[in-house]
């Protein structure tokens, strides 16, 4: 494997709290210190100029329909929009068909992952069997097979009592649980936030108490049992309100917001536009107002994208009817440092953390760092650069964004996964690992 | 407000002062003032020619109008259907049971079949709301809306705004009661927009499960005490309430609605002498309303269907590319 030097550029390492001009070397693979004059002699190097080099981003949320829902994506073409959008580390939901609770589905997921992705795809398992929410799923064999946390993603687990056990068990072999916070029999057929919005389409509301009390339940829950929750795609204020006391108080819970949440708000949908639809739903200007107070002071502590693509086809119906989910892998960070750092005057390295670092800490994956010896995952952006993302021409096999033809400022240009140059000149230009 | 294109529908040989140009009629929160005028001016108009004994006008001859009633319907499809074939128009039926879609054809593609069979214009009644917008972006013909989900009901708000107003003439400063399921109607969406565009004061009424607070950003008083909201009403509203929501938890028992929110002649003596009742059906007798007020001399319950026709014919005109004046002329 060649070596690569990556010169002038700004590198941003918030692990080691590095801001400034310089370069990055790697070699077999590698981040090193330093390379000798002659390994720089041969060394590939990249001249970033422009360009902030930091560690390659972490999206601890993404859905890659595989097994069972390849129409929508694959593993390869979902590590195919990581690369584009920065991101080296994924961590895919097992809502999968069959949903991924037990170690063969695991063990099919790392294999598509070895030989399609260009980025490193971690996998979690269910925690209930079949995603039903009725018995716990084998997490010891999940985490044999490798899975790094386990989830309902997609559903919540109703029954307190189960949920507890699961996070007593999960809490033996050091799992995180993540959990999609939402009351079941609140959100019958809710497809809005409920509000004057939903009011006025007359379309049915999501109201936030049905998140609020289930992030309630979850920080009591991770008091009484010591385990660590995640709590996914916080979307109200109130939420943001119970995480702040529950941290305040030292409960082990840590919690995520995604670009649109943090960008869009339920206004948005005025015109019944399918690619604003998603579950937890667009809410209020308060609501993300908060999202955007709770990431400054830490009570949220990442941004994750929840990935989910849908067809076109799947996505071109009536509103009531179209799946819940939007794609935003390549959008990420171009949204983030647009609502972050232009908009709410964000420094550049605490959004880069947010999006790297802290991500990988929440489920203790080696990723996030330039330190020497850390596996060489970089991403190369241009965070002035204005583009205009255009979802036919991406990666992904969907094209499910409510970003299609906006224009955004703030692009990546080279990723880097273990010092291989995978997304480069606007394309991928490897194949899988 | 002061809203200087409005023309109370009882001068109908006041011109309206400008033309009618959309294609299609989706929701009354997007019309104007003056299109809501247009359309009553054209449907009076419409009404003085019925009552001369004319029954039919050539329109819309030789244009073939589909009624796809995606959702069970009786009066508004009957209505539309009469509409149309009082302008001469051909009437297509699609019904949801007999059709493609229980078969799993998705509405862009029905829609898209019905268009490439030649149909000149789609009424659209469907239960998800939005649909009739949907529709409007993928057909070059007009689609009409009878009705999506919970949100919009145009054509009976339109009809309704023009009963009330033949008996009270302008409803500026108007006090209008909607008393009942609010929650989950597009006719209390539809009215509330019309009525809140033409002056009238509305107020919400029912129990507090079916009448949320987020409607207040609609313009409308929201209200849980029945008496205080009928007092001084010049016109009295009343939605259907339906089993299904006591299956789900939105109150208790119909018994129970019906001693709160029943509509009874005692009730009815708090409105103002001589207030108008409505209805826009169906009716359920000794729920919502009882059967001596539903029939008595106040209910005009029967002229809003009646008024149906006219409000849907000018609708039809309208959208088909005709002018008021064309109806008024002749009128």
């Amino acid at each position: 494997m060649s070596n690569l030097w990556i010169t002038n550029a700004r590198v941003i390492d918030p692990a080691a709290q590095r801001d400034g001009a310089g370069g990055i070397f790697i070699r077999d693979g590698k981040l090193v210190a330093s390379l000798s004059a002659a390994q720089k002699k041969r060394a590939r190097k990249i001249d970033a100029r422009g360009l902030v080099a930091c560690p390659g981003l972490v999206d601890i949320h993404v859905h890659f329909r595989e097994p069972g829902q390849t129409h929508k994506e694959t593993i390869a073409t979902g590590s195919h929009c990581a690369a584009a959008g920065g991101f080296t580390t994924v961590v895919c939901m097992p809502n999968t068909v069959p949903p991924a609770d037990n170690a063969g589905t695991i063990q099919y997921i790392n294999d598509a992952a070895e030989r399609g992705a260009v980025v490193r795809v971690y996998p979690t398992g269910c925690i209930t069997v079949g995603m039903k929410g009725q018995a716990l799923a084998p997490f010891g064999s999940l985490k044999r097979a490798g899975v790094v946390a386990i989830t309902d993603d997609g559903d919540c687990v109703q029954s307190n009592e189960l949920m507890r056990r699961a996070l007593e068990y999960a809490k033996m072999f050091d799992l995180p649980i993540m959990d999609h916070c939402q009351d079941a029999a609140m959100t019958v057929g809710a497809v809005m936030n409920e509000g004057v919005m939903s009011t006025r389409l007359g379309l049915r509301g999501w109201p936030h108490a049905a998140e609020d009390i289930i992030v309630a339940r979850n920080v009591i829950l991770s008091e009484c049992t010591g385990a660590h929750v995640h709590l996914q795609h916080i979307t109200s204020r109130f939420s943001v309100d119970i995480i702040r006391r529950a941290k305040a108080r030292g409960v082990r819970v840590t919690a995520e917001a995604t670009p649109h949440h943090l960008a869009l708000t339920e206004d948005a949908l005025a015109g019944y536009d399918t690619n604003f639809k998603m579950n937890p739903p667009l809410r209020t200007e308060a609501d993300r107002r908060a999202l955007i107070a709770g990431l400054r002071d830490g009570t949220l502590d990442i941004i994750a994208t929840d990935h989910a693509p849908h067809t076109p086809d799947e996505k071109d119906r009536e509103f009531d009817h179209a799946p819940n989910g939007i794609i935003g892998l390549e959008t990420a960070l171009a949204v983030s440092l647009d609502v972050l750092v232009r908009r709410s005057r964000f420094k550049l390295p605490t959004v880069v953390d947010l999006l790297t670092r802290k991500a990988a800490d929440i489920l203790k994956l080696p990723a996030g760092t330039l330190a020497p010896g850390a596996a060489a995952d970089v991403c190369l952006f241009d965070p002035e650069e204005k583009w205009t993302y255009n979802a036919k021409a991406g990666c992904s096999k969907s094209i499910n964004s409510p970003w299609h033809g906006q224009s955004l400022t703030g692009r990546v240009k080279t990723t880097i996964v273990g010092g291989r140059v995978v997304f480069a000149g606007g394309k991928i230009v490897a194949e899988g690992r | 407000m002061y809203f200087p294109l409005y023309r109370p529908a009882g001068r109908r040989h006041c011109f309206p002062p400008m033309s009618w140009n959309r294609r299609h009629l989706l929701t009354i929160e997007e019309l104007s003032v003056a299109e809501i005028g247009l359309i009553h001016t054209t449907a009076a108009a419409f009404k003085k020619i019925l009552a001369r004994g004319e029954k039919s006008f050539s329109a819309l001859r030789g244009k073939t109008i589909v009624n796809l009633f995606l959702e069970p319907s009786t009066r508004t499809r009957l209505a539309f259907e009469m509409a149309a074939r009082r302008l001469s128009a051909d009437v297509i039926a699609f019904d949801a049971a007999s059709s493609s879609t229980t078969k799993g054809e998705t509405l862009r593609d029905t829609a898209q079949n019905i268009r490439a069979l030649g149909a000149d214009m789609i009424i659209l009644r469907h239960a998800a709301a939005g649909s009739p917008l949907y529709l409007s972006r993928l057909l070059d013909i007009p689609v009409i809306n009878a009705g999506d989900g919970a949100h919009e009901h145009p054509t009976q708000g339109l009809l309704d705004t023009f009963t009330m107003q033949e008996h009270l003439g302008s409803l500026r400063g108007r006090k209008v009661v909607i008393l009942g399921d609010i929650l989950f109607s597009r006719v209390a969406r539809s009215n509330i927009h019309a009525l809140t565009k033409l002056g009238a004061v509305v107020t919400i009424v029912g129990p507090s499960t079916l009448v949320p607070p987020w409607f207040t950003a609609l313009g409308v008083t929201v209200s849980h005490d029945l008496r205080s909201a009928l007092a001084d009403a010049e016109v009295v509203m009343l939605l259907r309430i339906q089993h299904e929501r006591q299956m789900a938890g939105m109150f208790p028992s119909l018994g129970e609605y019906t001693g709160m929110f029943g509509l009874n002649k005692t009730r009815a003596g708090w409105l103002k002498p001589g207030a108008l009742i409505m209805h826009p059906g169906p009716i359920n007798r000794g729920v919502e309303i009882d059967s001596e007020l539903a029939d008595g001399a106040n209910s005009v319950i029967l002229e809003q269907v009646t008024n149906g026709i006219v409000v849907r014919m000018a609708v039809l005109h309208l959208c088909a590319g005709g002018q008021p004046e064309d109806v008024i002329t002749a009128a």
